[in-house]
């Protein structure tokens, strides 16, 4: 091989596998002036064994839950040596022990400060253990813990925003990049290593084993994942939106479910197009919420905002032009509760937030409900002022 | 130099005189006092240290085994719930050989909640791959620290020490100390050297995965340098006299024991009181003694053996229980005497839990309940009325 790699060949990944692919690319940009702290999980497992290890870098593996803290006590350590202008520290584990048992110790090492980046290698699922879910496990995803049956569609819940909380601790860089846009990994690594102070990268990597795709397609369900809207490609810098991958022409979900067999399950059981509908509008949401979807030129003319889904259309430009008076008494009752609508009032508009996902049941986050006006509150939020312009106007608001 | 000091500043300036380069900690009773000072010291510009304010015990000992995975000399203190929440990673870093030190500031276990002294805490972590100290007085601690970096870092130990201080009862008690002076420390302490440590010039690949070929050589590696541990102690407390002028540290202590028809066996601060009701009895005409387990782990079967194969009637007294079983150090004293000759009745006796007071009565009783029938787990001062009404 004509180019040497700091994650050498022999290890013992499963063929096909993202992660083992995302791993290279990162300490291949990262340099061997790197130190790695790895959690427990598949990429600890499947690069080494006593006595061989594919790693060309100083690695250390401790647990599952702390390579957080193992970093910031390496961290601190070269700046106790005064080593840290010399080498750069990376720590890194799959979704499992970034998003679940080792969150909290990345929240830790965010909030002071270590000058780490922390990469997620996010296959959706424990992979090492067999194939269970966990919290960034995607809606309806069969595992072996969120069993489809005849009162399952698999996983009930939404994954959470990990890229977005972890900006949401005022770090100087925290993205996301797909491994089926190996060149955009390779930047945001470089990019990451440039800042001083704390970075988050998540990586979507593929797994042919635990989303039960054939492994020649690692890549095309990456990249898919990325042309449906379902994994937005984004970059956070201190803690403001800056960057969003964008779609030129966005897949229909189904092409990228109907590739794995973690969703084979929703496209035979009775009630499973509903189902596709709801994954579809995840895809939509993340579409309106960071702008992928640039406007064609032949559709300037026609419309001004993001186009939504066809049929909702008519609807919301009716309850535009009526313009209703709400006093916020009447608002109140707008509160999303019992398949009530869900509105919320900003700078004297009124706005319909029944359709987005992060306002189920007329509740934001566990921070906002609906019903209320929210002038103030959204003037703090973490987004832009644009995700509630963006929003269909239902009326203006009096006094 | 002599100072009427506090348990945990004292313990805090004798770190400050190891000189680590990183420090972390996560407050919890009785403990705090120490990373406190540490921190001041810090802050007022009379120690170079990283401190690291961590979110949880349990990366508070993951950031010290970093740091010391690099080349530093690192140092943690805890108590109770958050040495157990630690457990994990004590394993780990026993495992990694990483040469850490630790104090414990012993204290009860939940539930139910409860903030005063016991040694349930660290006994529970006696198998983990530390080796433990327990310290009788504040001089014996804070002299037990700098011991333990010392035989922590040798190249032939490369293991963990825990020194455990009883809670509230050392580590808030003020009283006379001679610090010693930092030219002594130097001397006794060379700076940290490790054999590997993970650096871009020399990458290696640390805490990898072992299969059942390899697994069980690695447990075989620490149990037998426990061994060794075992004949360099005493060394090490004797060297420590000829730089400092006094005896410390050590395996075990005898008191008043070489005549004794009855000892007791005993850990920690609660010693002291011991050896007072023996000075008292030994007035009154009885031949008793006590004995101090110094070092818990490695267990030092032969010297225990050997200081109490004389000895008719043995109590242990356990600060902590085998719930189900007996008093862990009771257990330990029994097995130093498995297929030996001598076989002298040793009964257990559990008392001073969640902070009750162990008195001189205390002692007394168990030495007078000595020569009835050998017992395992009997209860000092247990309140009848009390578990009667709860059941």
């Amino acid at each position: 091989m004509a180019t040497k790699h700091l994650f050498a060949s022999g290890h013992t990944a499963c063929s096909g596998c993202g992660q083992s692919m995302a791993a290279r690319l990162v300490v291949d940009a990262a340099g061997p002036n790197v130190i790695i702290a790895n959690s427990t999980g598949c990429l600890e497992v499947f690069s080494n064994m006593y006595p061989r290890t594919a790693w060309e870098v100083p690695w250390i593996h401790s647990l599952f839950e702390n390579p957080a803290s193992v970093a910031s006590g390496i961290e601190a350590g070269l700046r106790s040596m005064g080593k840290l202008d010399e080498i750069r520290v990376i720590a890194q584990g799959g979704d499992g022990s970034s998003a679940d048992i080792g969150f909290q110790a990345i929240s830790g090492m965010f909030e002071r400060g270590h000058d780490v980046l922390y990469v997620c290698y996010d296959n959706g699922a424990y992979m090492n253990t067999g194939v269970q879910r966990s919290s960034q496990t995607p809606f309806d995803a069969n595992t072996t813990t969120t069993p489809p049956g005849k009162k399952s569609f698999g996983k009930k819940q939404y994954q959470k925003n990990l890229v977005a909380i972890f900006a949401a601790h005022g770090i100087p860089y925290s993205a996301t990049a797909s491994v089926a846009f190996p060149t955009d990994v390779q930047r945001k690594v470089k990019k990451a290593l440039d800042i001083r102070g704390p970075k988050f990268l998540q990586i979507f990597v593929p797994c042919p084993l635990g989303w039960r795709h054939d492994p020649g397609l690692t890549y095309e369900v990456a990249r898919l994942a990325v042309e449906t809207g379902l994994f937005p490609v984004v970059e956070y810098v201190d803690g403001e939106l800056a960057s969003a991958r964008s779609i030129s022409d966005p897949k229909p979900v189904e092409e990228y479910l109907k590739l794995q067999g973690r969703f084979r399950h929703l496209f035979s059981a009775p009630g499973g197009e509903e189902e596709i509908k709801k994954i579809q509008a995840i895809a939509d949401g993340n579409i309106r919420k960071y702008g992928l979807v640039k406007e064609k030129p032949k559709k300037e003319p026609e419309k001004e905002p993001e186009e939504k889904p066809k049929e909702e259309e008519p609807k919301e430009e009716k309850e535009v032009a009526e313009l209703k008076k709400f006093t916020l008494e009447e608002l109140a009752k707008f509160d999303g509760k019992e398949d009530r609508p869900a509105y919320i009032a900003y700078k004297g508009k009124v706005y319909d937030v029944s359709e987005k996902v992060l306002w189920d049941d007329g509740d934001h986050l566990g921070l906002h409900e609906a019903g209320k006006d929210l002038t103030e509150e959204i003037g703090e939020a973490p987004h832009e002022e644009d995700n509630v312009l963006e929003l269909p106007v239902v009326g203006e608001l009096e006094g | 130099m002599r100072e009427f000091i506090e348990g945990s500043a004292a313990v805090a300036r004798t770190i400050r005189m190891c000189k680590p380069g990183l420090i972390s900690a996560y407050p919890i009773t009785p403990q705090t006092h120490i990373g406190e000072n540490l921190v001041q010291y810090i802050a007022d510009g009379e120690m170079e240290c990283e401190f690291v304010n961590s979110e949880s015990e349990h990366s508070s000992a993951s950031i010290i085994l970093g740091a010391s995975a690099v080349g530093v000399r690192a140092y943690n203190s805890t108590s109770s719930q958050g040495l157990l929440l630690m457990a994990e990673v004590l394993y780990s870093i026993a495992g990694m050989r990483l040469p850490l030190v630790l104090t414990c500031a012993n204290r009860a276990v939940s539930s139910p909640i409860n903030i005063w002294n016991d040694q349930q805490d660290s006994v529970t972590l006696r198998d983990s791959g530390w080796i433990q100290f327990y310290g009788e007085t504040n001089q014996e601690v804070c002299d037990l620290h700098i011991q333990a970096y010392r035989i922590a870092e040798d190249r032939n130990v490369s293991l963990p020490v825990m020194v455990c201080m009883d809670g509230y009862t050392l580590t808030h008690a003020v009283e006379v100390i001679d610090i010693p002076e930092q030219e002594q420390v130097d001397r006794f302490l060379p700076p940290f050297k490790p054999l590997h440590v993970l650096d871009p010039k020399d990458p290696v690949s640390m805490g990898v995965l072992y299969d059942p070929a390899s697994y069980t050589e690695t447990r075989y590696a620490i149990h037998e340098t426990m061994r060794e541990v075992l004949e360099m102690i005493p060394k090490v407390s004797a060297e420590f006299k000829e730089i400092f002028g006094r005896e410390s540290g050590g395996l075990i202590q005898e008191y008043k024991t070489k005549d004794a028809d009855k000892v007791i066996v005993a850990m920690g601060s609660v010693v002291s009181t011991v050896k007072e009701a023996v000075d008292e009895m030994r007035d009154e005409g009885e031949k008793v003694g006590a004995l101090k387990v110094i070092t818990h782990r490695p267990l030092p079967s032969q010297a225990l053996y050997n200081s109490l194969k004389h000895i008719p009637q043995i109590a242990v007294l356990d600060k902590s229980i085998s719930l189900g079983a007996a008093g862990p150090l009771c257990m330990d004293i029994r097995s130093v005497f498995q297929g030996k000759d001598a076989s002298p009745k040793i009964s257990g006796f559990v008392a001073g839990l969640g902070g009750r007071d162990i008195t001189k009565d205390t002692v007394r009783e168990i030495f007078d309940r000595l020569s009835g029938d050998q017992v395992s787990d009997q209860f000092i001062g247990l309140d009848v009325e009390q578990v009667i009404n709860a059941t």
